[in-house]
């Protein structure tokens, strides 16, 4: 990218300019393209799988009528939204009201930067990814808390502390989630992490050792509750608090939240993998640039999504926890059992500082058999119901 | 590149600004604000130096910095929260029981 | 240079506001945006790893701390403003932006030029050596700091132990 940039200069193409705009000039240009071709379709088609999966678990059909298959569903809606009026209540406060759902998006889009699709996909690799992400998503909770105090309203604001407290406490276990693998990798880089992985999935840092195995699951439960979703959703939570701190949102406002939730989903998987899951790393089977940069993307495309429809599962079969429960569920049980896997794999890289082979391969299988007994009990359940199954996987 | 001046005289600025909330505001939470805002200035002076001298020492300072900030909002709060309960007011003109 | 002029513009006019908003949220959220500025003026004085955790610390918690006192507590009316105290702060920051800048161009324009420093100043590896070989008390002491500061928020915050 930077690379590019420069060799455009020294070209000539930019006489006169200052570097330092083109660079800023770039940026912009790279931020619009990313938004409008990626971010935007990557939100809106999953909020319409989302509707999808829960119709499907809920034995109903789903958007099903705008595109095949309603796969436009989320243009429709958008262009609905687009068009409503944008009512901001007289008891509000104008001004914070106004620019909340903005610091809610950039906090949830500036994560993007650091997200390597692949070895050369990425828009900045900084030497301090990690820490990067943690800061810049904290951005969410400052929006958050404006948006349900700016409102006005008692369900904003009770939803916007509820919110705001649970994205605080979730963020120690998911950063101490975070910086056992940084232990692991020995760089706060996210493409240092995917290139201290391999392909194969014994080499990836979930199958490390039992402590990285447990990390990966604090991470994505603590992340489920950061990003405000079921079963963590009690700041929206639809029979207690209408909707929130959205509950006064309309129209256009309304969209960037929805927006940003929808799209953190992906974000929260694209970390994962990156972390855990070996990222883009592909078997050497082509030495083809253009073909091996295809392959990555695919690999970290659906390993990501994988998550965004395991996200998807979780809210469509799990019921809301209360609001004690899951603050303690958080403090008595997350931040210690987080604290022990970073001690854990302390204490393993003191015995064996360059891994233990054999271990992730044991690792490796345990994870296998776990997965193979969730499958035997899932076959066994859809047996004893005996529900009418049909393969088309739509009406 | 920006002369180390620039630096300092932008945290001067923001640290007089803060001294003047501390003494205009008569809110206690503001008046803590503005602090954190003086201890701020302070860390870019900090930040600055450590640039220009090509030593780590002052970033490694900021991170106490930051500790003891931390340590005093988290304080300070709780102090004015219990002040709260008992006299249901945030002014520190009116907190004069200790005065004499 | 441009960069430098619009961020130090703007954490002022952010500072200002923090002092003179009579909404405490107001104030508390142009703080916010001061400590971001701030942060990236961190990030042009080569010091990543120190701007990004002022950002985790300032504004993911302890503004959000701030913000959650200020909407318990929920003061309703707005302060009044007293022009003896007004006039005595602006003079007295007035005096000290003014000695400040006396005492500054005081300083040679050539001592103040500043150098190329080594690769990888600022970051986490270099931080984490100083932080750790000639630091270690200090930060021991900090960690204990923090214990006393957890120990003493909830003895005095809460209403009976």
């Amino acid at each position: 990218m930077q690379q590019l940039v420069d060799q455009l200069i020294q070209e000539g193409y930019f006489e006169g300019v200052p570097k330092d705009f083109v660079y800023t000039g770039f940026m912009v240009l790279v931020a619009l393209l990313v938004l409008s071709f990626f971010v935007a379709p990557l939100a809106g088609i999953t909020s319409w799988l989302e509707r999808r999966v829960w119709a499907r678990i809920q034995s109903r059909v789903g958007p099903n009528r705008v595109g095949p298959q309603g796969i436009l569903q989320w243009l429709a809606d958008g262009i609905k939204n687009l068009l409503k009026e944008d009512i901001i209540p007289t008891a509000a406060d104008k001004r914070l009201f106004a620019l909340a759902p903005y610091v809610v998006f950039v906090g949830f889009f500036a994560t993007f930067v650091v997200i390597p699709f692949g070895s050369q996909l990425i828009v900045a690799d900084l030497n301090i990814g990690i820490l990067y992400l943690l800061a810049i998503t904290s951005l969410v909770v400052v929006g958050i808390l404006m948006a349900g105090w700016s409102s006005n309203n008692k369900w904003s604001l009770l939803g916007g502390m509820r919110s705001a407290a649970q994205i605080v406490s979730y963020e120690i276990p998911a950063g101490l989630a975070l910086l056992t693998i940084v232990f692991a990798a020995g760089t706060l880089s996210m493409q240092g992490i995917i290139k201290a992985q391999g392909w194969a999935p014994w080499d990836w840092l979930l199958f490390y050792n039992p402590f990285t195995f447990a990390a990966f699951f604090l991470y994505f439960t603590a992340a489920l509750a950061e990003g405000n979703r079921t079963p963590f959703d009690i700041p929206e939570a639809e029979s207690e608090l209408v909707a929130g701190y959205v509950t006064e949102y309309s129209g256009m406002r309304f969209l960037f939240f929805f927006f940003a939730e929808w799209g953190n989903l992906y974000v929260i998987g694209a970390i994962a993998t990156t972390l855990f899951l070996g990222g883009w790393q592909i078997p050497p089977i082509t030495d083809h640039p253009v073909l091996v940069g295809i392959l990555q993307f695919i690999v970290f495309f659906l390993k990501a999504y994988l998550w965004v429809f395991v996200a998807m599962w979780v809210r469509g079969t799990l019921p809301r926890v209360r609001v004690d429960q899951l603050m303690s569920l958080c403090w008595k049980y997350m931040v210690p059992l987080s604290f022990i896997c970073l001690l854990g794999t302390a204490a393993w890289m003191v015995i064996w500082p360059q891994g233990n082979r054999v271990a992730s391969f044991v690792m490796f299988l345990i994870g296998v058999a776990i997965l193979g007994l969730f499958f035997r009990r899932v076959r066994f359940q859809i047996r004893h119901a005996q529900p009418v199954l049909y393969w088309k996987p739509y009406i | 590149m920006v002369p180390l001046h620039y630096y300092l005289f932008l945290s001067a600025i923001l640290f007089a600004i803060g001294a003047a909330g501390v003494v205009i505001r008569r809110n206690l939470i503001v008046v803590l604000m503005s602090i954190e805002l003086m201890l701020n200035a302070v860390n870019l002076t900090f930040i600055a130096f450590a640039r220009a001298l090509g030593s780590m020492e002052g970033q490694v300072i900021v991170f106490f910095v930051m500790t003891v900030a931390a340590a005093e909002a988290v304080i300070g709060l709780a102090i004015i929260i219990s002040v709260f309960r008992h006299r249901q007011t945030l002014d520190p003109q009116e907190m004069l029981l200790l005065r004499w | 240079m441009i960069l430098f002029f619009i961020l130090a513009a703007l954490s002022v006019i952010f500072s200002l506001a923090v002092v003179f908003q009579r909404n405490p949220v107001h104030s508390a959220m142009a703080l916010v945006a001061t400590l971001f500025l701030v942060a990236v003026l961190f990030l042009t004085l080569d010091a990543p790893m120190v701007g990004f955790l002022q950002i985790l610390v300032y504004a993911g918690a302890i503004m959000i701390l701030f913000l959650f006192v200020i909407m318990l507590l929920n003061p309703e009316a707005l302060e009044r403003r007293r022009v003896f105290w007004w006039g005595l702060g602006s003079t007295a920051a007035l005096v000290l932006i003014v000695e400040m800048a006396a005492l500054l161009s005081a300083i040679p324009a050539r001592e103040g030029r500043i150098a190329a420093v080594a690769e990888g100043f600022g970051s986490p590896e270099m931080l984490g050596r100083t932080l750790f070989r000639d630091f270690v008390l200090p930060f021991e002491i900090a960690s204990v700091l923090l214990l006393v500061a957890i120990v003493g928020a909830v003895v005095l915050a809460k209403r009976e132990l």
